[in-house]
């Protein structure tokens, strides 16, 4: 099997409406997969079928065996009555050693919040903890839906650094749900457009020049992404030369 | 010497206090205040049952208040009505149906002592029924923790780590029924929620884990139940509203000291 993960013929409706028409997708390893499309295009469904939350009325999901995957749901707000430390939450449910949490609380920046209480923590702060939980277990798939979409500018950003670092850092494959190209654009390797199906997918060079792409978002977004990949083209080539 | 009656009080006092107190939370935490009043009500309807067929009272109330809960799930799977509108429909419906069943009955009833507790005239079989319904619960409890708190603090990253949301929520609203089941005898139907959630907001502001807030909870509960017996017995005041008039006052005092430390730290 070279893939991770792969989601045949996917079908889901709800109230008389297809949220997803025959999708199909695969990640293999080291892979970088992003989604864009519209809102209410499926997106989030699509991920929480293949992290099996949500069962499909039809297709086929094969995992390879006992693959660890580690998710960031959307719109995280933590219950804010219940006091608990961002420590104890990221170990809730979930095995690790004390050195693995050492490490990857560095790993994240999140060491020196570690005593704060869940519902006191920013936008920023938050979500970098969901990346924290996330990695434990070591994940061979990370599935992140719109992680940074509540963050400013500055913390957006500090995000994506981190996903591209982690990225860059550990042997594991990200399937991203974002709009924010132009800031994953040196990773990812694949992007792809679904609006109930699979309008289009590929490179992000391919994805900017598709007349389904562009009409679905627009010239502006289109043309944002090729003055983003020619201004990042150096780190682009960096990284595949890795 | 210490008369048995006041014994069986204390022992029941506690052993509700003691589930309240960390059920409590959950009832805080996942905002069921007004799921808790309405099975509270529904729970006359069980009593009434109870009193027309000749069985327990304790166990009349499990029936009807699982018959509710369940009822309650499947009318909220439509998605039609919302949930505040459903609990008002089922919960007043209930009550008013036990209320004409119990008019109907020959003997005359104490709806009283079923509405605000009689804590002094616990028998020693109820007894039996708090004992056997709190280790229930805190058995359950101690097995789902880690479930039930992930859950209360986001459904959709529990439900991606495998955890059954609408059977955890059920069991949830089952062991509450429970606390409903066993402590209308102390606290009284209509009273049954602020022991569910006064200690538990106290205690909110005390603790900095979950685990902590459901043990302070459970203890400020008992703290306020003996108190309302202490009353009761030498007041002859009723004592369901008596344990709430002690947990409302620890409750204003834990506020005022918590005000009062943190003005302290800032200056």
């Amino acid at each position: 099997m070279s893939f991770l993960i792969q989601a045949e013929d996917l079908c889901v409706t709800r109230d008389n409406k297809n949220i997803l028409e025959n999708v199909f997708i695969d990640i293999k390893k080291k892979d970088f997969v992003t989604i864009v499309g519209p809102n209410g295009a499926g997106k989030s469904v699509l991920l929480e079928c293949l992290i099996g939350s949500f069962l499909p009325d039809k297709g086929k999901i094969t995992k390879n065996n006992n693959l660890s995957i580690g998710y960031i749901p959307q719109n995280f707000s933590p219950e804010s009555t219940m006091p608990i430390s961002v420590e104890r939450f990221l170990t809730l449910k979930k095995k690790s050693s004390a050195d693995e949490l050492i490490g990857i609380s560095k790993e994240t920046n999140i060491s020196g919040i570690l005593e704060k209480n869940l519902s006191n923590l920013s936008g920023g702060e938050l979500q970098k903890v969901l990346l924290a939980r996330s990695l434990l277990n070591k994940p061979e798939l990370l599935i992140l839906d719109e992680p940074a979409q509540n963050l400013d500018i500055k913390n957006q950003l500090n995000f994506y650094n981190l996903v591209n670092r982690i990225y860059k850092n550990r042997d594991l494959s990200i399937l991203m749900v974002s709009h924010d190209l132009h800031m994953v654009m040196s990773s990812t390797k694949k992007v792809i457009c679904l609006y109930h199906h699979i309008c289009c997918s590929g490179t992000p060079q391919i994805i900017a020049k598709d007349p389904e792409f562009i009409s679905l978002f627009g010239k502006d977004m289109a043309k944002m992404m090729s003055i983003y990949q020619h201004t990042h083209d150096h780190a682009h080539n960096e990284a595949i030369n890795d | 010497m210490i008369e048995p009656f006041i014994i069986r009080a204390i022992i029941s006092g506690i052993g509700v206090a003691i589930i309240a107190g960390a059920i409590g939370c959950f009832v805080v935490w996942r905002k069921m205040a007004y799921f808790g009043d309405s099975l509270a009500h529904s729970a006359l309807l069980g009593v009434a049952l109870g009193l027309v067929f000749g069985i327990s009272t304790n166990i009349g109330t499990i029936i009807i208040c699982s018959i509710f809960t369940i009822t309650l799930i499947w009318l909220q799977q439509k998605k039609i009505l919302a949930t505040d509108t459903l609990l008002g429909i089922l919960a007043h419906s209930a009550l008013s149906v036990g209320m004409v069943t119990l008019s109907l009955l020959e003997r005359s009833v104490d709806l009283h002592s079923y509405l605000f507790g009689d804590i002094l005239a616990v028998s020693p079989i109820e007894i039996y029924f708090v004992l056997i319904g709190g280790f229930f619960v805190l058995i359950f409890l101690y097995l789902n923790w880690t479930s039930f708190v992930l859950m209360t603090i986001d459904e959709k990253l529990a439900r991606a780590e495998g955890i059954n949301i609408l059977l955890n929520q059920l069991l949830i609203m089952l062991l509450m029924t429970i606390v409903v089941a066993v402590s209308f005898k102390v606290v009284g139907l209509l009273l049954i929620t602020s022991l569910l959630i006064i200690p538990a907001a106290s205690a909110r502001q005390l603790a900095h884990s979950p685990e902590m807030m459901a043990v302070i909870s459970s203890i400020l509960a008992m703290l306020a139940v003996i108190l309302g017996i202490y009353s009761s017995y030498y007041m002859d005041t009723p004592s369901g509203p008596s344990i709430v008039v002690a947990s409302a006052i620890i409750f204003i005092m834990v506020s005022l000291f918590i005000f009062f430390v943190q003005k302290k730290s800032k200056v």
